[in-house]
């Protein structure tokens, strides 16, 4: 049955302000891209060579690797411990109530509201007193504390989900709590579990802000190494490098999306 | 997060109660403890020339009713505002194809779009925003080939510049946010109002957008939050044009080393960003409660 004029044109109206609004977020990852392929130092649209020395500039840079090496350690210590803390903590949460509960709750989501500079400025003036400034600590813990909220959340979504009867199952069965929670309640979580981890590696690595103030010359990560170029060169390296971000960051969400269910994990599913 | 999972009847058998939550009794001291240093910096006394810090003093709150500081403030709020504002009209159309759509594939691709860049961090895109902004950058080479401008349009280092980058910067968790409150509105309330005869108009004014208030809320919010602690945006795009508080604290700390007022910035900057978020809840009251069934 064919709809009124008036129903299709507000079907088309909402059609393209969501193409619109794509078209804006996607712009900039586009330019740059092209920006990127460009073969002139200075940026000019449409460009009139392409070529792949930027990406040789950004790969060859000697800064970049370090923050690249230095971006690998923090991420994968941050997102290991974020990860065992956040969903240890989801487990109770999601289960218990006690004293403190809510105020350590509050504490560890504060940092979604706390604006990361003063997070930053906080942990370098306390790793100052304890004379802790320079080192790997004092990076790792700030990023821990910056991601722990969405690892909190994306694992605790999953327990909500968990159907708790497969646990009082094993349970009445006669197996001791930790083999119901090996067993029974961590299979179940895998998807929450990797995404929440996920989530937290990819927020650590190119966590900006914060770092810019924790970090030393020796232990600065790959946004501040890019930050600091920027703010000296205004070639295309950097340009290059924007690419190989965004490619990666969009290719791990899309897998993540393939095989967890994004969806499920951001609540963002239709109930049905 | 306030309601107590069903294992929780047998208070006397609580397995991993302590274990799990030691943990995240130390994140959380960690974090209360830096919050607490940050407080105690800011009411100490600036030493020029030296990092320590002198005795008990408000003069840094003082020094922040200077004109200087004080329209830095308003600045700031006033950016957060608009970028919490337009990342709302912009993000609503968007967060409601995400959950309505009939398309697995278009819910994917909007899914990957909007969520890559909240985990791109600000430098990539900041920086991708001046390629696109800049005398020379995509929009002016654009309009100038075509013919419709001469002269490059100042972008970079202009309040829009700032804005457009920050709502970019915002959009993403304003659209998940939303979109979760969609999610969760029940569709039978929306057929309700139209098997009684009202248009698609009337029933996304009246039932949906309401019921997603909750989400207008937190979205809103967060939004609001999240560019006030945007950094590299202002510090990049506004070129020391347009200087948010996040640049100021910088500049305090890392150019004059004076901790103390970068810290009374901080404190004044996080009081400004709750007492701001209770008002917006506040204002927004009434269509928040509608959300609550």
């Amino acid at each position: 049955m064919a709809q009124p004029v008036s129903q299709r044109l507000l079907g088309l109206t909402g059609k393209f302000l969501v193409v619109a609004v794509l078209g804006f977020i996607i712009l900039p990852a586009f330019v740059v891209t092209i920006a990127a392929f460009n073969d002139k130092a200075i940026l000019a649209f449409p460009p009139k060579e392409f070529s792949l020395r930027w990406f040789q500039n950004a790969i060859n840079y000697r800064d970049f690797r370090l923050g690249f090496e230095n971006g690998v350690i923090v991420m994968l210590a941050t997102s290991i411990i974020a990860l065992v803390v956040g969903s240890a903590f989801a487990y109770v949460i999601d289960r218990y109530r006690f004293r403190g509960r809510n105020v350590i709750e509050g504490l560890l989501l504060a940092p979604l509201v706390v604006p990361h500079f003063t997070v930053g400025l906080g942990m370098l003036i306390f790793a100052a007193q304890i004379g802790m400034t320079r080192t790997y600590t004092v990076v790792i813990v700030c990023q821990v504390i910056l991601v722990l909220p969405f690892v909190l959340r994306s694992v605790y979504i999953s327990l909500r989900n968990l159907d708790h009867r497969l646990e009082l199952a094993a349970a009445s069965l006669g197996a001791k709590p930790w083999r119901v929670l090996l067993t029974v309640t961590l299979p179940l979580l895998t998807p929450g579990l990797v995404s929440g981890w996920l989530f937290a590696a990819i927020l650590s690595f190119n966590e900006f802000t914060a770092a810019l103030f924790v970090t030393a010359q020796r232990t600065q990560t790959l946004p501040v190494a890019m930050y600091n170029y920027v703010r000296e060169y205004a070639d295309p390296t950097m340009a290059a490098l924007s690419v190989i971000f965004i490619v990666v960051t969009a290719t791990l969400l899309a897998l993540a999306n393939a095989f967890l269910g994004l969806g499920k994990v951001l609540n963002v599913e239709q109930a049905r | 997060m306030d309601q107590s999972g069903p294992a929780s009847g047998g208070a006397q058998t609580r397995p991993f109660l302590k274990l799990f939550t030691a943990p995240a009794v130390i994140v959380a001291a960690v974090f209360a403890i830096s919050m607490l240093a940050i407080l105690q910096f800011s009411v100490r006394a600036h030493i020029p020339g030296s990092l320590d810090v002198g005795g008990f003093t408000l003069a840094n709150f003082a020094a922040m009713a200077r004109p200087l500081y004080a329209w830095v403030f308003i600045d700031t709020v006033w950016l957060c505002l608009l970028t919490a504002i337009l990342s709302l009209i912009f993000g609503y159309p968007l967060a409601y194809a995400l959950v309505r759509s009939k398309s697995l594939f278009v819910k994917s691709f909007i899914l990957i779009v909007t969520v890559t860049p909240l985990f791109l961090g600000e430098v990539v895109r900041t920086y991708s925003w001046t390629v696109v902004l800049g005398n020379n950058g995509f929009i002016n080479s654009v309009l100038r080939q075509t013919g419709i401008i001469e002269q490059p349009i100042q972008l970079l280092f202009t309040v829009t510049g700032v804005t457009i980058a920050l709502v970019h910067v915002s959009l993403p968790v304003v659209v998940v946010m939303l979109a979760a409150a969609i999610a969760h509105i029940d569709p039978a309330y929306e057929k309700a109002a139209e098997s009684l005869g009202a248009g698609p108009v009337r029933v996304f004014l009246t039932v949906t957008l309401p019921l997603s208030g909750p989400g207008i809320v937190a979205g809103m919010t967060t939004a609001f939050a999240w560019t006030f602690s945007a950094f590299a945006t202002p510090q990049l795009v506004g070129g020391g044009k347009v200087n948010m508080v996040s640049n100021l604290v910088y500049t305090l700390g890392f150019a004059n080393f004076n901790f103390p007022f970068a810290a009374a910035l901080c404190v004044a900057g996080l009081a400004l960003t709750y007492v701001a978020i209770a008002a917006m809840r506040l204002t927004l009251r009434p269509i928040e409660k509608v959300g609550v069934h």
